[in-house]
């Protein structure tokens, strides 16, 4: 088909009226990178999310190469010195400890980190109706199922590769503070790629959750606070309720299915009263969790007035 | 061209737009009229697909805006100027429009030379002024050199020079053959701008006609007249085919008659005749009465002062029922 134009006199410019093909998937995801990367919001957020992610993390090793250094010089971390031989044993003990869980210390950051993706993840779509802008990106859009496609798209992309290196930036710097105790893992070490890896594809999927919240609440507050009690809050309350009785099924069979005991047993493997699923298959009931959101999302972005 | 079926939206309890019918045709300008709250953004809205319609269709070049294969290269539209993302440049958002439907980075520069605002192009917009915010709207609107424009309320708050910009704007587009669909609440707007006329009120269609129609059939010469013997003018009046109305103050105001035509009507019957003016009503005033009357007939609401007569000024428009043929 011939390419035939119009010249219009007034609005200048040559624009092609008899184009083959239909606006689609492919230029509305560049609409959706320009969009993202086009407001401040985003590099402020993924600044925090790789600053509390490392910060934290390196703080946490930090603590912990303390007490070791604290045990090998026979106090504790608080200066009471111990007896030699309580002190040695303290020391065995928790050097075992910390090498287990070196990398999970070293993303122990993440915690807080999720909530700093959670509020990207509403804001993405939160912020287009907090704006208006959304009516004017489905006139030029009207394809909802594409518009939507094409924003997760390029939001979890984003929060993919940005969650991967805040997630090996934290390893390295927590593992580099262990190392002065020589107590740290390597990627080598059993584990470790899994959970690092493991770590961006739960701050993606985090964001991912609450970016499906986002389309379905449409309130940048309302989103981030489901979000945060998804997350956080029902992490929390699990401590605090009280167990079944007895002879029933456990705590920690309930607790499992809490979406952060889920999610994050991917990358965190002490998980002190819960009897949790394997790493792989809780994040697929974490992934199972988010995609529900974003179905519930688009079902009504598809219904729902803009 | 834009065509609407029965279209009916209704907002829980609000029946916002009533089974509008309408078409808006290329090559000029139509003025899409209605007083606050009439349903004139709900209509631009359903034509965008932004709300669904209750009942009824509406299709721009014959299809739903969903289905177009290049949605922004067939309408464009301005619905809201401030509906922008405050914290993104004024390029950034022309480009992240013009990306959906594969439009070149260069069209983001002409549009923004078109509407002048190429210096401020890098500055968030949330810094606009409210006609530099309009500006942007509007070029969104011509990114894609669509053949449908929709303006909703495009001179809000505007200075005259803005005002008088829109105007010219709309003309040239409408000249070059581009369907032209523009809103507003004041009449006196569209007397200089509008070819076509879609009056509605309360959501419901109350004309469709030209301007010059709608002039014609609403600046219906009156006569004003004060006599000591009303009755008597009356009758003669009434015999030669005018119609008469009595004012409480003994003011009659004769239609269908010029002013030279009742003085020699009184003369001819030895009426006289104390006072003799012929008077017009503004175009304004015809569009007052004619929406306020739409008003009443839905919602009951009782008569301003009473002076107004909607039946004598607007020729006996029944609300929803004039269209072009029977206002002419
Ligand atoms: N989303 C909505 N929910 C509920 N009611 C609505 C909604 N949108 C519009 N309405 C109602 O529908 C009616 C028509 O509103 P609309 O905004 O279409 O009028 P308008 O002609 O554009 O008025 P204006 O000149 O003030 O802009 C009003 O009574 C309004 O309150
Ligand atoms: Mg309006």
């Amino acid at each position: 088909m011939a390419a035939a134009t119009a010249h219009s006199a007034l609005v200048g410019g040559e624009v092609s009226h008899d184009v083959p093909g239909r606006a689609g998937f492919r230029g509305t995801l560049r609409s959706e990178f320009t969009k993202i990367r086009s407001v401040r919001s985003t590099y402020w957020t993924l600044l925090a999310l790789v600053v509390v992610c490392v910060g934290i993390g390196g703080l946490f090793a930090w603590g912990q190469a303390q007490r070791l250094a604290s045990l090998r010089s026979g106090t504790t971390f608080g200066g009471r010195v111990l007896p030699h031989a309580q002190a040695v044993a303290l020391l065995a003990q928790r050097i075992a400890y910390v090498r287990s869980a070196a990398v999970s210390i070293s993303l122990f950051g993440l915690l807080i980190g999720q909530l700093v993706i959670v509020v990207l993840g509403a804001l993405v779509i939160t912020s287009e109706y907090s704006t208006g802008m959304i009516r004017t990106s489905l006139t030029t859009m009207p394809r909802r199922a594409t518009l939507l496609a094409a924003k997760g798209t390029v939001f979890a992309a984003v929060a993919l590769v940005t969650g991967l290196v805040t997630s090996f930036l934290a390893f390295f710097v927590g593992q580099a503070i262990l190392a002065t105790q020589h107590v740290s893992a390597t990627l080598g070490t059993p584990g470790a790629l899994r959970q690092v890896i493991g770590g961006g594809l739960f701050l993606a999927v985090c964001g991912m959750l609450s970016f499906g919240l986002g389309a379905m609440l449409r309130h940048t507050a309302g989103a981030i606070a489901a979000g945060i009690g998804l997350l956080f809050v029902l992490l929390i309350l699990s401590n605090f309720l009280p167990s079944p009785p007895s002879g029933w099924f456990g705590q920690a069979d309930i607790d499992k299915w809490i979406p952060f005991y889920a999610g994050a047993h991917i990358w965190q493997d002490q998980m002190t009263g819960v009897n949790p699923f394997s790493p792989w298959v809780g994040f697929g009931v974490f992934c199972a969790y988010a995609a529900a959101a974003i179905g519930g999302g688009l079902f009504l972005f598809l219904r729902r007035d803009a | 061209m834009i065509e609407a079926q029965g279209l009916t939206k209704r907002y829980g309890g609000t029946l916002a737009v009533d089974d509008l019918s309408f078409t808006v045709e290329p090559g000029r300008i139509t003025g899409f009229l209605g007083p606050n709250g009439a349903g004139k953004t709900t209509t631009m809205r359903l034509i965008l697909g932004l709300d669904r319609p209750t009942r009824g269709t509406v299709t721009v070049n014959g299809r739903q805006l969903r289905d177009l294969a290049w949605p922004m290269r067939e309408v464009g539209a301005l619905l809201d100027a401030k509906a922008v993302h405050g914290g993104r440049s004024a390029y950034h958002h022309l480009l992240c429009l013009a990306q959906t439907n594969d439009l070149p980075r260069r069209r983001v520069e002409e549009v923004l030379d078109l509407v002048g605002l190429r210096e401020v192009a890098r500055k968030r917009c949330g810094e606009f002024s409210l006609g530099m915010g309009q500006r942007l709207g509007i070029a969104a609107a011509l990114l894609g050199d669509p053949s449908i424009l929709m303006f909703d309320e495009p001179v809000n708050g505007l200075d005259p020079e803005g005002i008088l910009w829109i105007r010219n704007l709309m003309k040239a587009l409408a000249a070059e053959g581009k369907t032209v669909f523009v809103s507003s609440h004041l009449m006196s707007e569209m007397e200089n701008t509008a070819d076509h006329l879609i009056v509605i009120g309360r959501g419901r269609l109350i004309a469709e006609c030209s301007v010059e129609e709608f002039i014609a059939a609403n600046s219906q010469q009156s006569v004003r007249v004060r006599t000591p013997q009303p009755d008597m003018l009356s009758a003669a009046a009434a015999g030669a085919g005018a119609t008469v109305r009595h004012d409480r103050s003994g003011v009659l105001t004769v239609l269908g008659m010029t002013a030279a035509q009742v003085g020699d009507l009184a003369f001819e019957h030895g009426i006289r005749l104390h006072e003799l003016a012929p008077a017009q009503a503004s175009l304004e005033e015809a569009f007052m009465e004619l929406t306020a009357s739409s008003v009443e007939f839905h919602a009951g609401l009782p008569r301003g002062a009473g002076q107004h007569e909607p039946a004598g000024v607007v020729g006996g428009m029944a609300p929803g029922a004039a269209r072009t043929g029977e206002v002419a």
